[in-house]
């Protein structure tokens, strides 16, 4: 763990997935307070080779293993040559969703000109060009906002309920709101978002 | 689950091939899959992936259509029993086409273990008391509030899956765990009767193995998932039978508005078996 007050700009996490070939390799970033999010639009609208990100809305996320499950599934999609979108960083945004209606998936999880948190998900597949540092450095150079870590805390911090609720048809499980322990009620709510992903219009 | 660490002598599924920190246990080969204890994601979280194998005997396009479609119905019934609050474990991904279901990984031993161990220090310390060591469990004993208890939590989680539209299929003492009380969350009145202690029956009944599950509200096939773990409790554990019977009925009476009409059908289909009548 490197310690937050000597952290680069820009704190790009390297994660080892469970069941993923060694060819792939997952990047992960988190900035909180963005100020060019409608640049970041623009690029990926203008399909810009060098932003093959994908740029997540952080207020439609729950938590890490959310957005790595995301990853997981857009990965063993690409294995099985299945994938319904462009690449696979646009198919970790619509792993998010529920439904299998894509450009609603862009608007509800990915990027938007408003968006205030972002994570951002990198996949290198070798042979690649690239390597961390460079999409460190590319990230430092681009994305203005601030470097936080991906994980629970920090997460839970940008979350918007309503949209969750919303998006992942949860606002009849009063069962679940009527739990007393806040972790097992998120706990059951993360589990509940994974299961609708899973399904995905299924 | 049965402890089998036999070597591996089935192919993995691909997924199951590529690295992780642990290697993949198959913990049970059925007649239509197989089950392996493996992680999800990261070293931290376990998880059951549940592969069904394609069938050489069968035509490959019938086969692919089948496998897709069981993997589907188990999924979508798992998903909504956990958002209509049913204990059930959560599914973390599916892959339909690959023939495979990652699931939470469920921790504690499956009811059978506990019954049956339960049953047989039940039975030596009748032995050493002088008696024959086979009476037929009544629950009047102060020893039988753990299993009455038990049995109750049975018929509320039953209650609960029928309630939402879910019928089981296959419901056995092998297909219901016992998971530890876990933190934060809330024992139900009667998860605690008091009696020998020795924490054997204790723990929240989780359904498991959901393959034959289906969306129905009919009562007839409510009635059948009824009889069919009254006759695996029967074969299974002799001596707790007619307390099983009795005990589940007052339960499932208060987890469950319905049934009344259920247990009314459980009469018919005693009289008759499983199979429904031809006949008129």
């Amino acid at each position: 763990m490197k310690e937050p007050e000597k952290a680069p700009p820009a704190w790009l996490e390297t994660i080892r997935l469970e069941h993923v070939p060694e060819t792939h390799s997952v990047h992960v970033a988190v900035f909180k307070d963005i100020e060019n999010a409608e640049f970041l639009h623009q690029q990926l609208l203008g399909r810009n080779a060098d932003f093959e990100y994908a740029f997540i809305d952080a207020s439609s996320v729950v938590s890490r293993l959310q957005v790595l499950s995301a990853i997981f599934k857009s990965i063993t999609v690409q294995l099985n040559g299945a994938m319904k979108t462009p690449n696979i960083h646009s198919e970790i945004v619509s792993s998010l969703s529920p439904t299998k209606n894509i450009s609603e998936a862009y608007r509800r999880y990915g990027i938007t000109p408003t968006s205030k948190n972002i994570i951002v998900v990198r996949v290198l597949i070798s042979p690649s060009t690239l390597t961390a540092e460079d999409v460190e450095k590319h990230l430092v150079d681009n994305v203005q906002g601030v470097s936080r870590p991906l994980d629970d805390k920090t997460l839970s911090g940008f979350t918007d309920w309503s949209k969750i609720r919303k998006y992942y048809k949860l606002n009849g499980v009063g069962w679940v709101d009527a739990l007393k322990d806040v972790g097992v009620k998120s706990k059951e709510m993360e589990m509940l978002v994974l299961g609708g992903m899973s399904l995905r219009g299924l | 689950m049965t402890d089998d660490t036999e070597p591996q002598q089935f192919p993995l599924p691909a997924i199951l091939t590529y690295p992780s920190s642990k290697t993949p246990e198959l913990i049970t080969q059925g007649a239509e899959g197989r089950l392996y204890k493996t992680t999800y994601l990261l070293p931290s979280v376990p998880c059951a992936l549940k592969y069904r194998p394609p069938k050489p005997w069968r035509h490959p396009v019938l086969d692919a259509r089948l496998t897709r479609h069981r993997i589907l119905s188990e999924a979508r019934v798992l998903v909504k029993c956990r958002r209509e609050g049913v204990a059930v474990p959560a599914v973390y991904a599916v892959d339909e086409a690959a023939g495979w279901l990652a699931l939470e990984w469920v921790a504690g031993a499956p009811v059978r273990v506990g019954v049956n161990e339960w049953l047989r220090r039940r039975r030596d310390s009748e032995r050493a008391a002088g008696r024959g060591g086979d009476a037929v469990v009544t629950g009047d004993a102060p020893g039988d509030a753990d299993l009455v208890a038990l049995m109750r939590r049975i018929a509320g989680a039953l209650g609960r899956m029928h309630k939402v539209g879910i019928v089981h299929g296959d419901l056995t003492t092998s297909n219901m765990m016992l998971r530890p009380w876990g933190e934060g969350r809330e024992r139900p009145a009667n998860g605690h009767a008091g009696g020998q202690g020795d924490g054997l029956l204790e723990g929240e009944i989780v359904l498991i193995d959901f393959g034959l599950a289906g969306q129905s509200t009919s009562d007839e096939d409510r009635a059948v998932d009824l009889y069919v773990l009254e006759r695996a409790f029967a074969s299974t554990h002799p001596r707790a039978e007619a307390l099983f019977s009795t005990v589940l009925e007052s339960a499932y009476r208060e987890a469950f508005k319905q049934a009344p009409i259920v247990l009314k059908k459980l009469e018919e289909v005693r009289m008759r078996g499983r199979k429904r009548s031809m006949l008129g």
